[in-house]
């Protein structure tokens, strides 16, 4: 738990970590965020936030319209 | 927090030196020892003295950074908003309060969707826990924990049953029954339990097991039936406040986020921390993977959301603005990733373009600090949860 742990071994624990990190293999920016902007793109057409819901298929649409009814007395 | 050595007189033949003295009685590592006042000194000297002191494990670590960094600068050929410069512009965003579901009594702390798309359950401040139908605002369920500040709560993947926690250590599941009069507080089942609040919890792809994360600085994986921890997590040096399981096609990792300022990525299986970012200036309050599962966002109290690359091991994008300068408490992306919604102590959302870094929408509606952000599982929609007790659907 890291409340109970002195400074000492919290520096510990981080060194070892970092030891391991070093040897993590990695790729160029440009490769992984070209990736994720066209998984995006793929997505993006079938994104309901982004290209909108037609009003009567949300489902959160407003619920709309009151209905009034009134009896009406015709009057010669 | 106090520090786990308490002092205490008693007078007798010291475990060191066999000397009769006044003894210290000293918990080392939870274990009591007896040592004479001098025998303390004489050790509280040798425990740094092994050549490793508190200062050279420090240097290393700094230099052990620099090269972590430069490893990481070497890919950093391009910036993730160069490469989105070629794609269209959003258009205007008209995003409303379609509901506001009211019945809390005090600040809502949490919230998560069903995967029905319409169920919502959410936690409070006062410690109770309610089920809503977000269609129609009815509230299905409602439980009353024993403890207050209920930080975390989560919908099982079946629908059939939620887990939540907070004040009280311990994630607790309740299965929820169709019967409305069923006390569900009855049927409680006690899963986790750490030694400090606990902040966050998760289902991981069935009911059966939960990762949960804790002031205690750990996260950890249990069996929901049998109430076994199957997995911990340690490497947090500070309180664990948030985490977010990688989807499903991804594989058995999970990010966490913490006041230590460090995002860390987890194996489920072997427990082993896979990789550590630390470059948030403040408490990292949220994390959230990215739908494709190679990237995550933060959310933290420097007022900044980030997205780090996971295959590029770095930070690649920063959403903020000088005019921000409320932290974000809770973050989560629209269903194809384009859109980040942040959730803020200023009590606004704000909405971020993912590729391109601006932001393409503020969203007024709280009267008070916005405490989570969820998209709905189809993309629907999305709920925020606040302070001023309400939770609002935007859509």
């Amino acid at each position: 738990m890291a409340r109970d742990m002195s400074d000492k071994d919290i520096l510990k624990m981080e060194l070892e970590q970092l030891q391991k990190e070093v040897k993590n293999t990695r790729e160029p920016v440009s490769k992984t965020t070209k990736e994720i902007y066209e998984w995006v793109e793929a997505q993006a057409a079938e994104d309901p936030l982004i290209k909108g819901v037609p009003e009567d298929k949300n489902p959160f649409k407003e619920k709309g319209g009151c209905i009034i009814t009134c009896d009406f007395l015709w009057q010669n | 927090m106090c520090d786990q050595t308490f002092l205490a007189i008693t007078f007798g033949p010291c475990d060191n030196c066999s000397q009769n003295k006044p003894l210290m009685n000293i918990y080392l590592k939870n274990e009591p020892i007896n040592y004479c006042s001098l025998c303390v000194e004489l050790m509280a000297c040798q425990g740094l003295a092994k050549g490793e002191t508190i200062h050279t494990l420090k240097t290393e670590s700094e230099t052990l950074k620099a090269k972590l960094e430069e490893e990481r600068a070497k890919l950093h050929d391009v910036e993730l908003h160069q490469v989105a410069e070629k794609i269209e512009a959003l258009g205007q965003f008209v995003m409303k309060t379609r509901r506001t579901l009211k019945g809390h009594g005090n600040k809502v702390l949490c919230m998560d969707w069903c995967r029905d798309k319409r169920r919502i359950v959410s936690s409070s401040q006062d410690g109770k826990v309610i089920v809503w139908d977000a269609y129609t605002t009815n509230k299905e369920h409602a439980v009353t924990m024993p403890c207050t500040w209920v930080m975390a709560c989560a919908y099982a993947p079946s629908g059939c049953a939620v887990a939540c926690g907070g004040l009280d250590n311990k994630c607790s599941v309740y299965p929820l029954s169709l019967d409305k009069n069923e006390n569900l507080a009855a049927k409680k089942k006690s899963v986790a339990m750490h030694t400090n609040y606990l902040s966050s919890c998760s289902f991981t792809n069935s009911d059966m097991q939960i990762l949960t994360s804790s002031g205690d600085g750990t996260c950890a994986l249990w069996d929901v039936e049998s109430g076994q921890l199957l997995q911990s997590f340690h490497g947090h040096s500070a309180d664990v406040l948030s985490l977010n399981l990688a989807p499903s096609e991804t594989g058995n990792t999970f990010v966490s986020g913490g006041c230590d300022k460090k995002a860390n990525v987890w194996d489920m299986r072997s427990g082993q921390n896979v990789q550590s970012f630390e470059t948030h200036e403040s408490d990292i309050n949220c994390v959230k993977y990215y739908p494709s599962g190679d990237a995550f966002a933060t959310g933290s109290d420097d007022a900044t959301c980030r997205l780090y690359d996971l295959r590029a091991d770095r930070e690649v994008a920063i959403y903020s603005k000088e005019s921000i300068i409320f932290g974000a408490s809770s973050v989560d992306f629209s269903l194809s990733g384009r859109l980040l919604f942040a959730g803020y102590n200023d009590y606004t959302i704000n909405v971020w373009d993912v590729l391109k870094g601006t932001r393409v929408a503020i969203l007024f509606g709280h009267e008070n600090r916005v405490s989570t952000v969820r998209v709905s599982p189809d993309g629907t929609a999305f709920c925020s949860g606040s302070w001023d007790s309400t939770l609002r659907i935007w859509a």
